[in-house]
């Protein structure tokens, strides 16, 4: 079974550890964590994702960035604001966005 | 304008139990998913959790959310990644913007009795935020028969503050007391959740733990049909 690919980025290292655990836990699906613009650019084009999880400290200079340029790559990608840094919230956002 | 309602009966939200923590969410929320119970609003979490004694939430993180909790039995203590350390008890409230970044623990550490507490998460107006913490303790008094304003966007109006534009107020009031709401901004909606007893919301009888959204409205009647505790939570419909 090919699982969902999930590029999650986020500039807070321990806040991103957390949701790259906590994502990975669901054995249907796999994320990769970066922190940076350029890591998260060189990580996009590197494989397919489904799904960008934009998590917290993402400027919107930054934000508005990477959607353009993950949504030019890729005009099917699904790509969620993640809120709450944490586990409540996580896997809901991620059915949602799969719908 | 055409008033919209959203009942959510006590029966119907989600559960889980983990041994030391039984929680009911009125919105979708960890494993508990029901894409029909999303949020209301910027309304996004509503727990309504019991702690076992001598138990609690490890240190885990959060972002980029507006966290309040409203402890309804027993005491919580709370310590975060500000060097905060603090016990709410019934009678307090607690805001935190997580912001950029938090981490914290929540813990009853009474090794007798449970904690109940209600947490409620809200979308907040500004994200990245830098983490604040805030705690008070209110007057019981005060929402005896009359609505006591607990939470708004205002840093010097009553209650505590979040970034977002909300207003939250307690009532406790007595069979029979009935008084109106007026909704404070144009666009909010209103989610009533019942902590006692039975209430009506115009005609709509609400009984313990039920939820209860209205919007498309410029206000509404609140009526004890007993003894009767409630919390009436304001928020915009689109943000």
């Amino acid at each position: 079974m090919n699982k969902v690919e999930i590029l999650v980025v986020c500039r807070h290292e321990g806040i991103l550890q957390t949701i790259v655990r906590l994502v990975n836990n669901n054995p249907e699906w796999h994320a990769i964590g970066t922190v940076t613009d350029d890591e998260a650019i060189i990580a996009f084009d590197a494989q397919p994702f489904k799904l960008v999880l934009l998590g917290s400290g993402i400027e919107k200079e930054s934000d508005e960035k990477l959607r353009s340029y993950f949504a030019l790559k890729n005009p099917e990608i699904a790509i969620v604001q993640h809120y709450g840094g944490g586990s409540g919230l996580l896997s809901a956002e991620i059915y949602e966005a799969l719908k | 304008m055409m008033e919209n309602t959203v009942l959510h009966k006590a029966g119907t939200r989600g559960h889980a139990s983990h041994g030391w923590l039984n929680s009911y969410h009125s919105f979708s929320f960890a494993n508990y998913y029901n894409p029909e119970r999303m949020n209301f609003g910027a309304l996004r979490v509503l727990n309504d959790d019991t702690v076992d004694a001598g138990m609690g939430f490890g240190t885990h993180p959060h972002d980029n959310m507006e966290i309040i909790s409203i402890p309804l039995e027993g005491d919580l203590e709370h310590k975060d990644s500000m060097n905060n350390v603090a016990v709410i008890k019934n009678g307090d409230i607690q805001a935190m913007s997580a912001g950029t970044g938090i981490y914290h623990s929540e813990y009853n550490k009474d090794r007798a009795h449970r904690v109940k507490f209600l947490q409620i998460w809200v979308y907040p107006n500004k994200k990245n935020v830098e983490p604040r913490y805030d705690q008070i303790t209110l007057n019981l008094e005060d929402r005896h028969n009359k609505l006591q304003q607990i939470l708004s966007p205002n840093p010097d109006d009553e209650g505590v503050w979040i970034h977002q534009n909300a207003w939250f107020h307690l009532g406790k009031f007595d069979k029979g007391i009935s008084t109106g709401y007026n909704v404070k901004a144009k666009g909010n909606g209103v989610y009533v959740f019942v902590l006692a007893g039975d209430i009506k919301i115009n005609d709509q009888l609400l009984n313990t733990g039920d939820g209860y959204g209205i919007w498309d409205t410029d206000k509404f009647t609140i009526t004890a049909e007993t003894d009767a505790e409630f919390l009436l939570m304001e928020v915009p419909m689109v943000f």
